[in-house]
C-alpha cells in the first residue's frame, strides 16, 4: 500500500466522508485518490478559509470533514482557524504539504517552512510531522485524536516523505 | 427599506428553517429580532457564511438558508464557482445587498458601484440567480423554498443600520442547539 492509498484508507476507516483540497504537487496523487473514491464527496475550493467553512458545514450536518492544503495556507487561514474552527469546538484534521523543507526547489517555499511550526505552536495546534515514509502508521491514531478533541490538528507532510519534490 | 426591515419581513417564513446568518450586525439582528435554535449565528470570521451553509446542504436532507452581505460575498468570492459546481437542491444563498459594509460603519462596498453580485453568480455558472427590490424578498423566499431547486437571491435595499444589542451566546451553545434540531428534524424525515 502506498501513502496516499493508506491516507485515504484511513480516512474512509475514520469515516471522513468529505473532503475539500486546495492543491499542491506534492499532494496531487492523493487528492487524485480522494476524487476517484466513491465513499468521499470532495470539494475543491478556491482558497483555504473557504475550505474551512465548508468542512464546519458538513461537520455539523452530521459527516466528517477534512482539508488537504499546503503549508502557505496556514498563513491565509489564521482567522478562520481561531474565530470558527477552534471558537466554535469543530474538529479538522488538516493534511498539510510542508514545502520548503529538504528537497525544495523553489527558495520562496523556504520563506513560509521557517514559519510553519511556530505559527501552529502559536495557535495551540496538535501538530505531526511526517518525515519518513512509515510515519503514515500514525495517521489512523492522529484522525481518532482529532474527533476525540475536536480541534483542527495538522499532519504536516515533507517532500522526503512524499519520497521526493 | 434597510437590512433590518427586510430580515423583519422574511421573519415569519425562515422562523423554521435552518439558517446560518453573516457576521456582525445581521447576525445581532436575527438574534434580536427571532432568536432560534435553527439559527446559527457567525460571531466571526467574515464572508463563510454562504462556506458554511454549502457544506451542511450537501451533507444532509433539510433545506439550508446563508444570510449573507455583498460585503461578505466580496470577501470570500471564490464561494461562487464553489456553489455553482456543487449543486445542493436543499441550498439558497440569501444576499441582503445594501451595497455596504453595515456592520463597520456603512462603507460603501462595489457591489453598490459598478459591481453586479447577480451577473457574477451567474457568470460563475450559478443557474437560478434572482435580484430583487427588499420589499419582494420574502415571495422571492417562499418561492425559492418551493422551487426545490438551489436559488441565489440578490435583495437589493438600502444602507443602513438599527442599534442592536451583541449575542452573549456561547459558540460552543450555538453550534450544539443548532445540530441537535438538525439532527432531530433528519431523524423525522
Amino acid at each position: 500500500m502506498t501513502v496516499s492509498e493508506k491516507i485515504v484508507s484511513d480516512f474512509i476507516k475514520n469515516k471522513v466522508e468529505f473532503i475539500t483540497t486546495v492543491p499542491c504537487k506534492q499532494l496531487a496523487t492523493v487528492i487524485d485518490k480522494i476524487e476517484k473514491c466513491d465513499e468521499i464527496y470532495h470539494i475543491p475550493s478556491n482558497k483555504e478559509d473557504e475550505g474551512m467553512g465548508l468542512c464546519a458545514g458538513a461537520f455539523m450536518g452530521g459527516k466528517r470533514s477534512a482539508i488537504v492544503m499546503q503549508n502557505t495556507a496556514i498563513g491565509v487561514t489564521i482567522n478562520t482557524l481561531v474565530t470558527l474552527t477552534q471558537f466554535y469546538r469543530l474538529p479538522l484534521p488538516m493534511l498539510i504539504s510542508y514545502r520548503g523543507e529538504l528537497g525544495e526547489p523553489v527558495a520562496c517555499q523556504v520563506e513560509m517552512a521557517v514559519h510553519t511550526k511556530a505559527l501552529l505552536e502559536q495557535l495551540k495546534i496538535p501538530t505531526y510531522h511526517f518525515h519518513k515514509e512509515n510515519d503514515v502508521q500514525e495517521f489512523d491514531s492522529i484522525l481518532k485524536h482529532t474527533f476525540m478533541s475536536n480541534k483542527p490538528v495538522a499532519i504536516l507532510t515533507d517532500a522526503t516523505f512524499w519520497n521526493g519534490y | 427599506m434597510i437590512r433590518y426591515d427586510v430580515l423583519k419581513t422574511i421573519m415569519p417564513i425562515i422562523r423554521d428553517q435552518f439558517v446560518v446568518c453573516n457576521i456582525g450586525l445581521p447576525s445581532q439582528e436575527l438574534h434580536y429580532l427571532d432568536d432560534q435554535p435553527t439559527n446559527f449565528y457567525m460571531l466571526g470570521t467574515m464572508g463563510l457564511a454562504s462556506s458554511i451553509g454549502l457544506g451542511l446542504a450537501l451533507t444532509q436532507k433539510q433545506k439550508i438558508i446563508s444570510i449573507d452581505g455583498d460585503g461578505s460575498v466580496l470577501t470570500n468570492f471564490g464561494t461562487l464557482p464553489t456553489i455553482a459546481n456543487n449543486t445542493a437542491n436543499n441550498f439558497i444563498l440569501l444576499i441582503i445587498d445594501n451595497g455596504s459594509y453595515g456592520s463597520t460603519g456603512d462603507q460603501p462596498t462595489y457591489a453598490g458601484k459598478k459591481t453586479s453580485l447577480t451577473e457574477v453568480a451567474r457568470a460563475c455558472g450559478c443557474g437560478c440567480v434572482i435580484e430583487c427590490k427588499g420589499e419582494d424578498t420574502a415571495e422571492e423566499l417562499q418561492k425559492a423554498l418551493k422551487s426545490e431547486k438551489m436559488t441565489i437571491i440578490v435583495s437589493k435595499c438600502d444602507s443602513g443600520n438599527i442599534k442592536v444589542p451583541v449575542i452573549e451566546l456561547d459558540p460552543v451553545v450555538i453550534k450544539y442547539r443548532f445540530m441537535e434540531e438538525l439532527n432531530k428534524k433528519n431523524q423525522k424525515n
